[in-house]
């Protein structure tokens, strides 16, 4: 396959970015987008270039490490994928594609197409965890919990946490993200005890770190790798309300 | 500052909290809109109909009702765009870049509009209270009931308001726009009020939807029906003496 592609380049943080132009000729249809990028980079080394900078790591849908907007969508239009499982056979003979970081102002850019998005670490430090004592893991039926909150929680966990929902929002609204990891934790009796604190304390960091607010268009849900659905965003706005009130009761 | 102070302006200043203002204040608008589009139909029931409930409205609670009523819409309505305004600053602000390849997935159109939608809403109220409360127009303000010559003909004031084309013309855009702006506000009250879930997500839509698409017809029917001569044409000295009445009577 030959194709154009159009991608952002930005030196360092501080420096202006711009859209430069590459031609990525014999691309195997059978190549992932990183191995695509990987070619192309062979070549602008092996020409003396500054080879263009990426996230990745496992590159197979697990880790959240890679974090490209292709044709301006996060992970591109295919559905349920991350970038590293977009495939080449998905694009046609003579494409331009453009490919650009995940734009927020909560994820600068640190180089090219990479991000920093360790405001979402900092979210789970102000309260994405559930104290306990460490030992030796628990008999698993100790506690039992039913079918339907074991799922549900399950499926907010799989929130890989790649930031493809601030990425896609018009607003760069952080609440996909936010609202998983609650749901996850809130759901779960092991969960409940911190559930104000952990609520009230990740968006209040969330607010703090700069990212949007919701406006309900779900673009986050329609991106999500791990289709994860925009209800744990309507969860959130619950468990916040009713945390909020108690707090203010509380003082 | 108290703690009722302080935990006043924690919830104002949180992402959630504001938006439960807009989400809240949204609904008492909704509420009002669907309550003044079923005071309006009563046009259809005739003159005398339409003039007892203005003059129901104007008399409840010794007169102090509508005022009542009135200062609780404003202030929702004041809210709910203070509220709004601040929402869009911080929204631009944290997506301070755009991406040069712009793409939308799924967002619809009356979703990604809201502001411009909200924003001829507000320039329409201003318009409306100015054309129909206010009475700016001397020859809609002079207008009489023929069989109660004390009190306002509200039913031939709206007849004649709307024979000016320009008038229709921005009502339809307006009343357009704000039921687009309410079939995804809607929806969003309760997504935001944390009550749409797996079970309620279809429902809520659906009910967004179908409140917006029956305001629509519900304001338009009026104009409509005035512009095919459906409706009785207000017969008072005022109205007869504005050309474009004349014209119709000629």
């Amino acid at each position: 396959m030959n194709l154009t592609l159009k991608v952002w380049r930005q030196s360092s943080p501080n420096a202006t970015g711009r859209i430069e132009t590459y031609e990525a000729k014999n691309i195997p249809s059978e190549a992932s987008f990183l191995e695509m990028l990987d070619i192309v980079n062979e070549g602008i080394i092996e020409s003396g270039g500054d080879p263009i900078h990426f996230d990745h790591d496992c590159r197979e849908g697990i880790c959240g490490a890679c974090s490209l907007a292709i044709n301006g969508v996060p992970h591109s239009k295919e559905s349920g994928i991350t970038t590293c499982q977009v495939h080449m056979r998905k694009f046609r003979e003579g494409d331009t594609i453009w490919i650009e970081p995940f734009r927020a102002r909560a994820f600068p850019v640190i180089k090219d197409l990479i991000v920093d998005r360790s405001a979402f670490d900092r979210i789970i430090a102000a309260g994405g965890f559930i104290d306990v004592r460490t030992g030796s893991a628990p008999e698993a039926n100790a506690i039992p919990i039913g079918k339907e909150d074991a799922d549900t929680s399950f499926d907010a966990a799989t929130c890989i946490g790649c930031g493809a929902c601030v990425a896609a929002c018009k607003n760069a609204s952080a609440m996909l993200f936010v609202g998983a990891k609650a749901a996850h934790l809130n759901i779960l009796p092991q969960g409940h005890t911190e559930k104000d604190h952990r609520v009230l304390a990740m968006v209040r960091q969330m607010d703090a770190e700069g990212f949007g607010n919701c406006t309900n268009q779900y673009e986050c849900e329609a991106v999500c790798p791990k289709e994860i659905s925009a209800d744990v965003i309507s969860k959130l706005n619950r468990d916040y309300a009713a945390a909020a009130v108690r707090e203010a009761v509380a003082d | 500052m108290n703690s009722l102070g302080k935990t006043l302006l924690r919830f104002w200043n949180s992402s959630i909290g504001k938006k439960l203002i807009v989400a809240i204040t949204g609904l008492m608008l909704v509420g009002f809109l669907l309550g003044h589009m079923a005071g309006n139909l009563l046009i259809f029931q005739g003159r005398e109909d339409l003039n007892d409930y203005a003059e129901f409205l104007h008399h409840m609670l010794h007169g102090w009702g509508i005022w009542f009523a009135r200062i609780g819409i404003l202030g929702a309505f004041v809210l709910h765009i203070v509220a709004t305004v601040s929402l869009v600053q911080q929204n631009r602000a944290a997506r301070d870049s755009r991406y040069s390849c712009d793409a939308t997935v799924q967002a619809p159109t009356s979703s990604r509009i809201m502001i411009w939608s909200g924003l001829t809403v507000i320039a329409f109220v201003i318009f409306h209270i100015f054309h129909f409360t206010v009475r700016l127009d001397p020859d809609l303000a002079a207008m009489k009931d023929p069989s109660d010559p004390a009190r306002h003909d509200v039913y031939g004031m709206v007849i004649a308001g709307f024979q000016n084309p320009l008038v229709v013309l921005f009502y339809i855009v307006a009343i357009s726009l704000l039921c687009s702006h309410l079939s995804h506000g809607i929806a969003s009250v309760f997504q935001t009020l944390g009550l749409r879930t797996v079970k309620t997500r279809v429902a809520i839509r659906n009910l967004g939807l179908g409140i917006a698409v029956l305001l629509w017809i519900g304001f338009l029917s009026i104009p409509f029906l005035v512009a095919v001569g459906a409706l009785e044409e207000p017969a008072t000295p005022a109205a007869a003496s504005a050309p474009v009445i004349e014209a119709a009577k000629s």
